[in-house]
């Protein structure tokens, strides 16, 4: 039988295949089992090394690879830009092959770089697992939106998929824009003309700057934080306006089909990109996408770091 | 795998679809004398084979006894003693088995007992479930070279063979008939 999967690092979605995509959700399912144990820890990973080095803060991301590599029992050491020698003036490859030299197997990095773990994965024997680089790729969320949608509706092809925000600056945009196509689902980006150029339709897919036209004709709004740290005032004229043209309120919410699924990869500003009263309603899926999330990263943490090197 | 190919030039026939047949039939029987609370038993199939041999035993049970014992899965792959140090990971699958496991027997059943390391991950994986009051092993072929203090329950055939032989099962395809064979590699 033809092994469906062969890399020992997940970078991005761009370069896999819909088969592997789809394997890393069948994976996820099995894993997504184990959370519903008695005993939610497997011994798969008993052995192995895992650091996360997150260079750019984060909490989600970070709690949720170590949450997974937990589960599949393997060693975990946490590392921040701030406390690492990084900030020492080390490189970025002088401080990883260090870690290496601790014979660490698996390497989660998050980088404000597009490219980083690239860059580290062709010079590192350990497996490079992408946490999100620069505005690159975050190919972890995009599995586990991938994940969730096909959980809730079933399939993923045919389905019209609305990405709502601040796409220019995303790489979570990105990375769902890559895995969305693959697996036959048709995009729209929707945000304003700063935030979601016409380049993008070169990635096959629509782009619109008027959420009341998409709105009815989604069956899956993914809506994007507002990222206040990255913005510059010539891209954005307020977060009131921002509001009024392009967030999900209560009013707007009403435009949905009923079977809409609303997404947001976290965390959320309520009342900016989304109201309260839309967050935490029926069709919102915000906090399945997190359970989710752990299941995608056991299951990119097993096939990346479980096969022999 | 160990999918049948009987076709193949050093493969002899051990048992066709009937010796599976009574074979499994006289497991059910086995195991309805042997647990007289048979609403208590769980038949945990390891996939994909082991899933199928489980779904006829229950069936054998229902039609000697009219009583409906439950099935399950159980995915060993993730609680095996050698990830990471084979070229080819195995494929996990999600397990599913009737829960609280307290005060059930479990009996796991797989196609062919070889080494014992699928049987011990089984018991391991059975144990992230719960605390069964009793797992048992049953197996459609036992064919020895035990590697673990492990030994069935319940055997649908003893199977001498030499570790360079392979035992090839096919059970449940739609479109040939079942079979066990032994292939010399």
């Amino acid at each position: 039988m033809k092994q469906r999967w062969n890399r020992k690092d997940l970078l991005g979605l761009r370069e896999l295949s819909a088969e592997e995509i789809t394997f890393i959700l069948e994976t996820a399912d099995a894993f997504k089992e184990v959370g519903t144990r008695e005993i939610k820890k497997v011994p798969a990973l008993r052995g192995k090394t895992l650091v996360n080095f997150f260079v750019e803060p984060s909490t989600r991301t970070r709690t949720s690879f170590e949450l997974a590599a937990v589960r599949l029992s393997a060693d975990v050491i946490n590392i921040s830009a701030s406390a690492s020698s990084l900030a020492k003036g080390e490189t970025l490859k002088d401080t990883a092959r260090n870690l290496e030299a601790l014979h660490a197997d698996i390497l989660v990095l998050r980088h404000s770089s597009a490219g980083a773990p690239q860059f580290l994965a062709q010079r590192l024997q350990a497996s490079v697992i992408n946490a999100g680089d620069g505005a690159h790729e975050h190919p972890t969320q995009a599995l586990l939106d991938l994940y969730t949608i096909r959980e809730k509706r079933g399939t993923i092809a045919g389905l019209h998929v609305a990405i709502i925000g601040d796409i220019l600056f995303s790489r979570v945009a990105r990375s769902n824009i890559f895995g969305l196509a693959k697996l036959g689902a048709r995009v729209t980006l929707v945000g304003p003309s700063t935030l979601v150029p016409r380049e993008f339709k070169k990635l096959g897919v629509e782009v619109s700057h008027k959420i009341d036209n998409v709105l009815p004709n989604a069956d899956v709004v993914n809506l994007l934080r507002i990222q206040h740290e990255r913005q510059r005032k010539e891209y954005f004229p307020g977060i009131g306006e921002y509001t009024r043209f392009f967030g999900l309120t209560k009013e707007r919410a009403k435009l949905l089909k009923p079977d809409c699924l609303i997404m947001h990869p976290g965390p959320i500003n309520r009342g900016v990109e989304i109201d309260s009263e839309v967050a935490d309603g029926l069709q919102s899926v915000i906090l399945d996408q997190v359970t989710n999330g752990l299941a995608v990263r056991m299951a990119v943490l097993y096939l990346c770091g479980g096969i022999a090197t | 795998m160990k999918q049948g190919r009987e076709n193949s030039s050093a493969a002899v026939p051990i048992m066709d679809a009937e010796a599976i047949r009574r074979a499994l039939q006289r497991i059910a029987h086995e195991i309805i004398e042997g647990n007289p609370q048979l609403s208590k038993v769980v038949l945990a199939g390891i996939p994909s084979r082991g899933v199928e041999i489980a779904q006829r035993i229950a069936a054998f049970v229902h039609r000697i006894e009219n009583i409906d014992i439950e099935t399950g899965v159980i995915d060993v792959a993730m609680h095996r003693d050698d990830v990471g140090t084979r070229p080819e990971l195995p494929v996990v699958r999600a397990s599913k088995l009737p829960l609280p496991l307290e005060e059930r027997t479990v009996i796991i059943v797989d196609d062919v007992l070889y080494t014992g390391r699928t049987a011990r991950a089984a018991m391991d994986a059975i144990n992230s479930f719960g605390r069964p009051a009793r797992i048992q092993l049953a197996a459609l072929v036992d064919r020895g070279h035990r590697e673990l203090p492990i030994r069935p329950d319940y055997v649908g055939k003893n199977l001498p063979t030499s570790a360079a032989e392979k035992v090839r099962v096919r059970i449940g395809s739609a479109k040939e008939p079942d079979g066990v064979w032994v292939e010399r590699t």
